[in-house]
């Protein structure tokens, strides 16, 4: 029984890790993209819930899971053109903007999404990558919703966008340094604009995989700090993609681990197995701090004064 | 872009102020094309503010730009490089981040929707194979050394198709080699008629080997215009202060030898990215003694002096301080009166939102008399200390409540090393004290260090002018490969050496 144990703890989470990995996946991107502009959004915790209770609200209202991760994208891009006009007033502090924006993100959701609880939204369907397996732990690991795909290229094309494409030059050099921006005639308060909308939609859509996948209902403690995790998941990347990619997938791990166990009957510790994700974070934040100040890679306009 | 080869240029009645500050009135200059004109003027007299805005990065009050004799209405970077214009500023503005092949197709007007990497690069290998020095262009920007970023700007600009280059203070960050050759690359451009320069600068070398004409400003007015052949460096040097005023000199006066005051011992350090900088740095400075290091930037002088200012910790060895063990806290910075002028003050020494007054009173505001009344700052008697030292120091404007981050270059210079040097000093450390700054300026803080030896001070010099560590120092070390690679006594310093020691690493 062991074996089977330890194989059926295996499948369990890797099935699990691409489930929980996906709103990771998606908030860092975002937020990946956000800051190489050269501006944190910690809003993006609020954008996640936000995204994910017009997903279900749109879907529940169309019929259609799609169109609802199309409400969230919309959404999350709305709050960040929010944060992103903010903070293009002079004086004004993107960390603060984006805590505020977190609150605000959050309160909303909760607010609007009080009737939302009780009715059934219809839900994304899972891509069965495997439907004629007969090991039924295999099958079900290898249903996959579309949306960790679509996150898998994104990465790979943004990855390659950075370094290949005129928007991606423009954008670093916002991040950069915005006196060479504006030297060579872009306006980097634009360049912000766009990529913290960007990065909100992402987040958004990363909120409505939560509600219209997994777990795949709308309720007040859907997100558990994921938005939060995500940003801290970008500096743990060094700003690149693909990096983001494994480090969210390291982290969907994590966060199956406590599900995993249960399922096959370790009821021991659950709290503390599902305490992972976060001693996670802590851990891979102190070996990867940097005694001398200045990350490499870090987007040199990246600042908390200001 | 239509036409090719060098632009004239024209100016007429440009006018700028900021705030109450007039930094331009109504200054005129004729640049004809295909010559090289130097733009000339004390710290702060505008020369920065004349190119900005006829670049377009400030917007005038007043005044017209004739590029070609047509008038032409430059409102931003882009419609100036679209008419052939460019500028290296006095700050860098490349992308750190970045390669030196992506900060030179970042610049282009077109970059296509997505860059074709090896066409690009073949574009760029052709156009490096053209020139008379070569960048890699696979290293990353930030890991280059100040002359090398210099040229990458230059030849970023060339690259773009540019006819008309302004360029301020290229050769203030570079070794009188490196402005050599820089100098010379452009010359021979300029020879061709394929390029006109507009060069502000502050060396009159520079100006008599490579100019053609000279426009001088003077607080904000035209002070002078003319061939450089007609010209002397005296004549100039009135038409920028105005009279002809000797400047300041300090005399040395005789050793007394005074014991070792600050005492280095096998200091190692590392740089940012881990590569070891100084390798066993060995040294000692005794008070009313001025210790020149001398090297070509980039063997370990920057970290020494961050080590030495307490900005970057040394990997092993020591620092004391008559004989007592260093541990750069204010208590101790205090005690034994240590100074710091490092490279770039304005980042390094100063707080950019902050105003002057407050910036000024860095070393003291906690101590009386500026802190009698406990916890409380003395606001009062801040500004009057700021004004003393204001007026001494002639830091312009002569205005304590002004952000010290809008002052020129020069003037931020001054005003740190008016800091550094009131009070109790007993151990100083400069690096390159001069840099940028005008002549009367750069006289000026030299007799002050020359007086500061005299008073008994330990100076440590860390220069890349040779000429300014033989006017001033006891005793002249040269510095290559993070170790000390020449020692001698200024007397009997030999220049062939000391030329040997710097190009051994
Ligand atoms: N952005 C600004 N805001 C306010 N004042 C400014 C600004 N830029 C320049 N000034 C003022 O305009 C005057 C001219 O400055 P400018 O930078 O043109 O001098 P400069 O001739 O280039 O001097 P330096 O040789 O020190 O570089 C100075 O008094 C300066 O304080
Ligand atoms: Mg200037």
């Amino acid at each position: 029984m062991a074996d089977l144990g330890i194989a059926g703890v295996a499948l369990a989470l890797f099935g699990g890790a691409i489930r929980a990995s996906t709103p990771f996946l998606f908030v860092s991107l975002g937020e990946c993209l956000t800051e190489l502009s050269g501006r944190i959004n910690l809003g993006l915790e609020g954008t996640l819930v936000c995204g994910a209770m017009s997903a279900y609200g749109a879907a529940l209202l169309s019929g259609s899971p799609w169109l609802g991760v199309l409400a969230a994208a919309l959404v999350g891009a709305l709050l960040g053109a929010l944060h992103a006009g903010l903070c293009s007033l002079a004086r004004v502090n993107d960390i603060a903007v984006g805590i505020a924006l977190m609150v605000l993100g959050t309160g909303l959701a909760f607010f609007f999404g009080k009737p939302l609880i009780q009715p059934r939204a219809p839900m994304l369907p899972a891509l069965p990558l495997c439907p004629g397996c007969h090991f039924a732990p295999l099958r079900a690991a290898l249903d996959i919703n579309p949306l960790f795909l679509i996150g898998v290229a994104l990465a790979f094309v943004l990855h390659w966008g950075l370094a290949n494409t005129r928007p991606g030059l423009v954008l670093r050099t916002a991040g950069d340094s915005g006196a060479a921006a504006r030297a060579m005639g872009y306006a980097p308060l634009l360049v912000r604009l766009w990529a913290t909308m960007a990065g909100g939609a992402l987040a958004g859509i990363g909120g409505a995989f939560l509600s219209l996948y997994y777990p795949g209902s709308w309720n007040e403690g859907l997100s558990s700090g994921q938005g939060l995790i995500a940003v801290a998941l970008v500096i743990f990347a060094r700003w690149r993609p693909l990096a983001c990619l494994f480090a969210s997938l390291l982290f969907g791990a994590a966060g199956a681990l406590g599900p995993a166990l249960q399922s096959i009957g370790v009821h021991q510790g659950t709290y503390l197995f599902n305490a992972a994700p976060y001693a996670l974070t802590l851990a891979i934040m102190i070996a990867t701090a940097s005694p001398r100040g200045a990350l490499a890679g870090a987007p040199a306009e990246l600042a908390v004064t200001r | 872009m239509n036409a090719s080869g060098a632009a004239s240029l024209e100016v007429a009645a440009m006018s700028k102020r900021f705030g109450a500050n007039i930094a331009l009135a109504d200054v005129a200059m004729r640049v004809p094309a295909g010559t090289l004109h130097a733009l000339l003027g004390e710290n702060g007299a505008g020369k920065s503010t004349l190119v900005k805005c006829i670049i377009g990065s400030y917007r005038a009050d007043r005044g017209d730009v004739l590029l070609d004799g047509r008038e032409v209405v430059i409102n931003g970077p882009r419609a100036a490089r679209a008419l052939g214009l460019g500028m290296v500023y006095q700050h860098f503005t490349l992308v750190g981040g970045m390669t030196v092949a992506e900060n030179m197709v970042m610049a282009r007007p077109d970059i296509p929707a997505i860059v074709n990497w090896r066409a690009e690069r073949r574009a760029l290998e052709d156009f490096m194979a053209r020139m008379p020095f070569r960048v890699p262009l696979d290293r990353r920007v930030s890991t280059l050394a100040a002359g090398q970023k210099q040229k990458v700007e230059i030849l970023k600009l060339l690259y773009l198709g540019c006819r008309f280059l302004i360029l301020d203070e290229p050769t203030a960050v570079l070794t009188p080699t490196e402005a050599d050759e820089v100098l010379r690359f452009l010359r021979g451009l300029v020879a061709e008629n394929k390029l006109t320069v507009l060069m502000i600068t502050h060396k009159f070398r520079e100006v008599t080997a490579y100019a053609d004409a000279v426009t001088v400003l003077r607080r904000g007015k035209l002070a002078g215009a003319g061939a450089v052949r007609d010209l002397t460096p005296e004549t100039m040097a009135a038409m920028m202060v105005g009279t002809t005023l000797a400047p300041a000199r300090a005399d040395r006066e005789p050793a007394r030898g005074q014991p070792t005051r600050l005492a280095i011992q096998a200091l190692c350090a590392t740089r940012d990215d881990g590569l070891l900088a100084l390798r066993e740095v060995s040294l000692s400075v005794g008070g009313g003694e001025i210790v020149g290091i001398a090297g070509v930037s980039g063997n370990g002088q920057r970290e020494l002096v961050e080590v030495l200012a307490g900005q970057r910790r040394a990997a092993a060895g020591a620092i004391r301080i008559d004989d007592q063990p260093f541990r750069f806290t204010r208590a101790e910075i205090r005690r034994h009166g240590v100074r710091c002028l490092p490279e770039e003050p304005l980042a390094n020494a100063g707080v950019a939102r902050m105003t002057v007054a407050e910036n000024l009173a860095l070393r003291d505001f906690d101590a009386p008399p500026l802190a009698a009344r406990g916890i409380w700052l003395d606001r009062t008697a801040m500004r009057a200390a700021a004004r003393l030292r204001i007026a001494d120091y002639a830091i312009r404007p002569p205005d304590p409540d002004a952000p010290l981050g809008s002052l020129s270059g020069g003037n931020v210079q001054r005003a740190i090393l008016a800091r550094e040097l009131s009070g109790e000093v007993r151990v100083l450390i400069v690096a390159n004290p001069c840099f940028g700054l005008d002549f009367t300026a750069a006289a000026d803080i030299r007799a002050r260090l020359m007086q500061a030896r005299n008073h008994g001070v330990a100076v440590l010099l860390v220069s890349e002018d040779l000429d300014e560590i033989q006017e001033l120092a006891d005793r002249i070390l040269v510095m290559a490969g993070g170790r000390i690679a020449y020692e001698s006594s200024a007397a009997e310093a030999d220049l062939a050496a000391i030329g040997m020691a710097m190009a051994a690493h």
